[in-house]
């Protein structure tokens, strides 16, 4: 299966027959719509009992050439989750700053509710909960719906926005959530996910750690963490639109950290010297 | 003979800065039979009286659940509450197909408010000409709302609107510092006592008059009780409990030590 | 689009989404190439009626291609209750095909539904939700959502009730019924094993004229066991079915849930 965002959304060549990319040699005006220019490749995360980690590298590539390498494809919302973006990188801007107006949004809101309070009023029975859901505020599991929603009625207006998101934090019970949609408004959880090559190469991985709910719930911060590290090495050594630079975000009860310039270490190319079959060299 | 010249439509003030229009609507939500909300740590209570046009009609309906976490008492034009609960309830249903969540109620209050505020500024629209108490339960607890046909909404902690509500809100208010604590069945009998001040002198709370709308906030289990209307012989035993109440009564042993009940 | 909603084994085999049915018609070079909304995500869904009740299953494997995205979607949902957890509810819907327009269409109905009950005071009958649900699939009939549905609950007289769907919402009420990727592996099995099809009692004619068994309703056991053996069945021969098995049983007291495994290779 091909991977690349560029694939993703097309009629597939084993139903269709194979791709006829001659209409991208027009000089005709090409919208972003219509195919992904300047892409993000993949996005992985794991969840572990406290919450979740999730990781994707810094690079924005155009086709084949490396053209930003200093890109954040993790994106905080509300302090309570992370939304990671594969795919086009203009589509994600246009949703990161749709985002940002959501989140203002539900502050505003949130602050009202507080403002408002008659002083012997019911309210605030549960806010000294420190769960980040009894804020009343958006939390991912929300979130995610409404990008789902987004997204579908996008697809649905042949206008997609050609991307996969991860979306991580925690649900209305307040138990770690990870949920995935895409440029057609599919959506699904799992315990570990991963966006384009990631789904070939690091998922394997990551359900060897994490193959059930239950699995997960037992991972500790660290040791997800170190899964997450070893992916995006694999990710690295394998995925030709990948980079060593990446970002990685833990979203957690007391919030989410994300540290974005990660650098992939221990790295060791002594396999490729044992790789054939590929470019110039015989046998 | 006196005339009014400046009641003819909603966007003209009068010299004093009143808008006539709107005041006359506020006159009907009291043309309506009373209705009382109470809001506690952990529920939200609507009662009130339905009328009946005479002994061979029907009971006029004065509670409506909106969404499961929400519902609203109404006193005025039922037509224009009606018009009001629908668009409420496709708002919540809206909400909850976006976002899976239940909507906030003070989200929900304030866009009635906004709805009804566009009557009273554009010529040739009428203001509604009902009142709302909206009672619900969201992440923050239970809340109780008044919403009026000026666009206004208030959040209040127990309130009364309708005809001859005044006496209902003299209870409440003798009562207020109650209510926080109250449970369940505590709250019920608050409204209903609250619901007999109200009442003209021969008439009594019976099976067919009395409607109790109830909502409870999440409770440990996260467990929320959806807002249920309840009528004719569901609320008989509430009737009777309050039935010889002596007005002095110390209301029920106000709660204090008794653990909190979720379920009748 | 034709092989697509295809459900004729000759074109498409034993209904992979990943085929090579033959193309038909487009001459080569002209091709159009624009955004393709649907995917197929697999799965299996069945039905089957009982005198006083249905059941209603479906795997739990979401895949696009040849990569498992989630080994818990579940296809079946509850569908009319007074709350978003629905547990009051007495109709089910399943649906298998673009799982992203099968939610959107359970979505609808449910919203729906609960309109209805707020409009006239009581819960819809299986017979209404099945030709409103049949409206809602045939309103999309020129940008159909890609979902084979099937509903389920209990009619007026309190029998089992399975309404199947195709995309563009002709329905018929039936006593059982196999939709999405190993629908062709299911259904003749449940005409065998439900409808009795082709059993005939031995020594009861001579030659090829032998006497029908005779029909008779299934217990909620046998129907059981015959679901799970479908799976097993449909898991073992197909790529895009497995990991879980979601049975919904539905009688006058309610929904019960049954969730089991199923192999994840």
């Amino acid at each position: 299966m091909d991977h690349r965002p560029q694939a993703w959304g097309r009629p597939r060549d084993d139903v269709y027959g194979p791709y006829d990319a001659s209409y991208l040699h027009t000089s005709m005006p090409k919208t972003a719509t219509q195919s992904p220019i300047v892409t993000g490749t993949s996005v992985i995360a794991i969840k572990f009992k406290d919450g979740v980690v999730m990781a994707a590298d810094n690079l924005a590539s155009y086709g084949s050439l490396a053209r930003f390498t200093d890109v954040k494809r993790l994106r905080p919302f509300l302090s309570t989750s992370v939304v990671g973006f594969g795919g086009d990188v203009s589509d994600m801007q246009f949703l990161d700053r749709h985002l940002t107006e959501l989140a203002i949004d539900e502050a505003y809101e949130a602050e009202g509710c507080s403002a408002g309070d008659v002083s012997s009023s019911p309210s605030s029975t549960s806010s000294s909960d420190s769960s980040p859901n009894k804020n009343g505020q958006l939390n991912a599991s929300n979130l995610h719906k409404y990008l789902t929603k987004l997204m579908y009625r996008r697809r649905n207006s042949f206008d997609p926005l050609w991307n996969q998101i991860l979306v991580a934090g925690f649900d209305s019970a307040s138990q770690p959530f990870l949920a995935s949609v895409d440029l057609r408004g599919t959506a699904f959880t799992s315990p570990s996910l991963a966006t384009g090559y990631g789904a070939m190469l690091a998922q394997p991985i990551m359900r060897k750690y994490a193959a059930t709910e239950e699995d997960a719930a037992r991972l500790t911060r660290e040791e997800a963490v170190k899964v997450v590290r070893e992916c995006m090495k694999v990710l690295f050594y394998r995925d030709a639109r990948s980079l060593d630079r990446f970002s990685l975000a833990v979203v957690t009860k007391d919030g989410v950290e994300i540290s974005e310039d990660e650098v992939l270490e221990e790295q060791s190319w002594a396999f490729a010297e044992r790789i054939r079959g590929y470019g110039t060299q015989t046998v | 003979m006196f005339r009014n010249n400046y009641d003819n439509d909603s966007v003209t003030f009068s010299p004093q800065g009143r808008i006539f229009q709107v005041e006359y609507a506020a006159e009907a939500v009291k043309q309506g039979s009373v209705v009382v909300g109470i809001a506690s740590k952990t529920h939200v209570v609507l009662v009130a009286i339905k009328r009946n046009a005479e002994e061979l009609s029907s009971y006029q309906k004065k509670l409506f659940p909106i969404d499961e976490h929400v519902g609203i008492a109404i006193a005025g034009l039922t037509s224009d509450a009606r018009v009001l609960s629908n668009f409420m309830k496709q708002q919540c249903l809206g909400h909850r197909l976006t976002y899976g969540r239940s909507m906030p109620v003070r989200t929900l209050v304030d866009m009635i408010g906004s709805k009804a505020q566009i009557n009273t500024q554009h010529y040739g629209k009428r203001p509604y000409g009902v009142g709302l108490l909206v009672a619900g339960v969201d992440d923050h607890g239970p809340h109780l709302f008044e919403f009026q046909p000026s666009g206004m909404t208030e959040e209040m902690v127990a309130f009364a609107i309708g005809a001859r509500s005044q006496m209902a809100r003299t209870y409440l208010e003798k009562h207020l510092d109650k209510f926080a604590e109250c449970d369940r069945e505590e709250l019920i009998r608050h409204g209903l006592r609250a619901l007999k001040e109200s009442l003209v002198q021969d008439r009594e709370l019976t099976v067919d008059n009395t409607s109790v709308g109830i909502a409870g906030a999440a409770d440990k289990a996260g467990k929320v009780e959806p807002f249920k209307v309840y009528d004719g012989q569901e609320v008989a035993a509430w009737i009777e409990s309050v039935a010889d109440d002596k007005e002095a009564a110390p209301a029920g042993g106000s709660g204090e030590g008794e653990t909190m009940e979720v379920d009748p | 689009m034709a092989a697509m909603f295809s459900q004729n084994p000759l074109m498409n085999g034993p209904n992979y989404s990943v085929n090579d049915a033959p193309r038909i018609g487009a001459p080569e070079g002209a091709r159009e190439h624009r955004f393709d909304p649907y995917t197929d995500n697999g799965g299996s869904t069945l039905a089957i009626a009982g005198a006083d009740f249905a059941i209603m299953a479906g795997d739990t494997r979401l895949t696009s291609g040849y990569s498992i995205n989630s080994r818990f979607h579940p296809k079946l949902f509850k569908i009319g209750g007074t709350t978003a957890d629905q547990e009051d509810a007495t109709i089910v819907l399943s649906v298998v095909g673009f799982a992203a327009d099968g939610e959107a269409l359970k979505e609808r109905l449910d919203a729906i539904c609960k309109m209805y009950r707020y409009r006239h005071g009581k819960p819809m009958s299986v017979k209404a939700c099945a030709q409103r649900l049949s409206t809602i699939l045939y309103g999309k009939r020129f940008f159909p959502y890609y979902a084979y549905a099937i509903l389920a609950g209990l009619d007026e007289e309190g029998k089992g009730a399975v309404y199947s769907y195709d995309p563009v919402g002709s329905y018929e009420r039936e006593q059982c019924r196999a939709g999405g990727a190993a629908a062709s592996l299911i259904m003749p099995f449940l005409d065998n094993q439900v409808n009795f099809k082709n059993q005939y009692i031995p020594n009861s004619g001579e030659g090829h004229a032998l006497v029908e068994r005779e029909r008779r309703p299934l217990t909620r056991r046998e129907v059981e066991v015959l679901v799970k053996d479908a799976f097993d069945g449909a898991v073992e021969r197909h790529i895009e079915v497995g990991d879980g098995l979601q049975m919904m049983i539905i009688t006058k007291s309610g929904i019960e849930e049954v969730l089991l495994p199923l192999k994840k290779d």
